[in-house]
């Protein structure tokens, strides 16, 4: 068997899997339990969304969670002012994208190195965290759609079949979308990822003056890695925004950012599989500890043992000490070598691989 | 003309506390190239050892400038040799670790003093332009602000332990050679900048209170100051800091706070932009 046929072998399974877990889950589970396992999913897009920005782009973005809260009130914002979902859902992925287009413009054609792209990312996250925070009066609105400050939204109308404003999708069918979605994202990366295109992305991540010399610009590669990726992340706001019809200013917050870090470089950086198991393993860990909210408010504080700052902060140092490679990566070696002690050699353009040691 | 000698003062406290809570992290990345992003929780740790000490009886000029950096200083040398130390040359897994150390830190802080805001009154009262009054603690910080600032250049600039950090910034090897350890002066440069931070920290506790997660105002403007300021030291955080608070201070005082700091990140996305080294990247070449 050779790295080939594992790849595609790896593509059915996590296939058959997806789709199993797709049509079952709602017949064997209760509501409560569906209800979560919708989140985790709406997460997961999240995950895969810095998974190709950083894991296989390179791109450090400690501020995946501004397109993820960006996409979030987009959708809410343009809900109240529309009432047909359609547009909306778009505009959820286009704002969050056209901004990352316009933030990387700066970034990348500035030719900033990679560190201070992190500390611009987070940067830039914090003052969107601190502008919609303090719109809470209400002179602050965009047409029928009150801002709300630190209190959030509440109320925002859930998605409807495309075109019938009448037909909203309930909440079994949320699971259904949103499982869908995470499977179709999944499988278009890894499409994008065997294209030309991914093919480039990976070799700047590699050397990127090397790609450079041989006639790619990395800049407009870059731009471009980093615009989809932001339109993921839009997208999973939008559905997240769905969900818990509700959003507030934490979904910019720094726990939020952090978090999906923590899934990536837990699960592993240059593999798709690993952030989504990251991200769904970390926050089942954050539900059984205690603290269920996603972005941390106030009654994740409670206890120590459910404090998740604490414990995230932990796992954070621990996996950069000990296992930067994450997760997925290291389990992949030793299946590998069980399987075919050469195989690693011929798999190895879509393994991270630190510069200068091929 | 009272209502300009205000906003002059306004204009040189927020210049004065962005040097402050920048310098510490300037110092830190200017010389090791490590990018701490605890840094914020360095600040919030200051603030509550100054008022934890004051809260003990000490004086509160003792308390924030002898305390708060003293003890910081010391879990800044605590980080450096289990964490830090383990990851030089690594720069974007130091910044991952960091940020779990900041988490950490937030938590802990949690746990230990609640999620609730502690404050000490700011000493020295107030004083009168014409019609205004304004703190007299503000010119306190701005003078603060000068001393550390002259300080940390004179000590770099005039002194053997000066020469010898620079040496090692310069080229860690070479130094090495010539017999400095440099491990031993990473980590006495991380502990002096987490002591400078620390003493960010308890000076600016009486005027905003301290809070486990106050970190987070602090860190985006004191990361946006270093990058602006470029690679000298003193002379861009004292450059970057002034620009970016008379942006900031002047924005405020035209709209809303928040708008302020919008103002002063987009000052500094461009200032990036136009200039890629920071401002000392262009001008000042030479400087510390």
């Amino acid at each position: 068997m050779n790295a080939r046929a594992l790849n595609a072998a790896g593509l059915v399974a996590v296939g058959a899997i997806g789709l199993a877990y797709l049509i079952l889950t709602p017949r064997l589970a209760d509501l409560d339990t569906v209800l979560e396992l919708t989140v985790y999913m709406v997460m997961a897009i999240l995950a895969l969304s810095l998974a190709l920005v950083w894991g296989y782009g390179g791109i450090l973005c400690f501020g995946q969670s501004a397109f993820f809260g960006l996409g979030a009130y987009t959708y809410a914002i343009a809900m109240f002012n529309i009432g047909e979902s359609t547009v909306p859902f778009l505009l959820a992925i286009a704002l969050p994208a056209a901004f990352a287009a316009l933030l990387g413009y700066f970034m990348f054609y500035g030719r900033i190195s990679d560190v201070y792209l992190g500390v611009i990312t987070l940067t830039v996250t914090l003052i969107l965290f601190n502008s919609v925070n303090s719109t809470a009066g209400p002179e602050f609105h965009i047409g029928a759609a009150r801002l709300g400050g630190f209190n959030g939204i509440p109320g925002i109308p859930s998605l409807n079949i495309p075109g019938d404003r009448g037909t909203p999708i309930d909440l079994e069918g949320m699971f259904y979308l949103s499982t869908a979605t995470l499977l179709a994202t999944y499988f278009g990366l890894r499409l994008l990822l065997a294209s030309r295109f991914g093919r480039i992305i990976v070799g700047i991540r590699e050397n990127e003056r090397r790609a450079e010399l041989l006639g790619y610009d990395p800049r407009a590669y870059k731009l471009a890695t980093f615009t989809i990726g932001a339109a993921l992340a839009g997208l999973a706001g939008c559905l997240f925004a769905n969900w818990g019809s509700f959003v507030s200013p934490t979904i910019f917050g720094l726990s939020q950012s952090a978090q999906i870090i923590i899934w990536v470089i837990v699960g592993g950086r240059g593999t798709l599989i690993g952030p989504i198991l990251g991200c769904v393993g970390i926050q089942w860990l954050s539900a059984s500890l205690g603290a269920n909210q996603p972005s941390g408010s106030e009654s994740s504080w409670a206890s120590l043992l459910s404090n998740a700052p604490l414990i995230l902060g932990a796992i954070l140092i621990a996996f950069v000490l000990l296992a930067p490679k994450g997760l997925a990566p290291t389990l992949g070696d030793w299946g590998q070598k069980l399987l075919r002690p050469r195989a690693r050699k011929a798999h190895a353009s879509v393994e991270p691989m630190p510069v200068g040691k091929e | 003309m009272d209502f300009i000698a205000l906003l002059a003062i306004q204009i040189l406290y927020a210049i004065a506390s962005l040097a402050l809570i920048s310098i510490g992290l300037a110092i830190i990345f200017g010389m090791m190239r490590v990018i701490n992003l605890a840094h914020g929780e360095f600040l919030m740790l200051g603030g509550y050892a100054a008022i934890v000490a004051t809260s003990h009886g000490v004086s509160i000029w003792i308390a924030m400038l002898l305390v708060a950096p003293l003890v910081v200083g010391m879990i800044g040398i605590v980080v450096e040799r289990t964490i830090i130390r383990f990851l030089y040359g690594r720069i974007i897994d130091t910044m991952l670790a960091t940020w779990g150390l900041s988490l950490f830190l937030v938590g802990l802080t949690t746990a230990i003093f609640g999620n609730t805001t502690v404050g000490i009154s700011a000493p020295l009262g107030s004083f009168e332009i014409g019609a205004y009054r304004a703190s007299a603690y503000t010119l306190f910080v701005i003078a603060v602000a000068i001393v550390v600032l002259a300080g940390v250049f004179s000590v770099l600039r005039w002194t053997r332990l000066g020469l010898i950090a620079r040496g090692t910034m310069q080229n860690a090897n070479m130094a090495a050679a010539l017999g400095v350890k440099p491990p031993r002066v990473y980590a006495v440069t991380f502990g002096v900048g987490a002591a400078l931070s620390g003493l960010a920290g308890g000076v600016l506790a009486p005027v905003s209170g301290v809070f486990p997660t106050i970190g987070v105002a602090y860190i985006a403007k004191s990361f946006i100051t270093v990058i602006g300021g470029g690679a000298a030291i003193v002379t861009g955080t004292a450059s970057a800091s002034a620009l970016f608070g008379a942006v900031n201070q002047i924005a405020t005082f035209a709209t809303t706070p928040v708008f302020g700091e919008v103002a002063l990140l987009a000052a500094a996305i461009l200032l990036i932009r136009v200039l890629p080294q920071g401002i000392t990247g262009r001008f000042f070449r030479r400087g510390i």
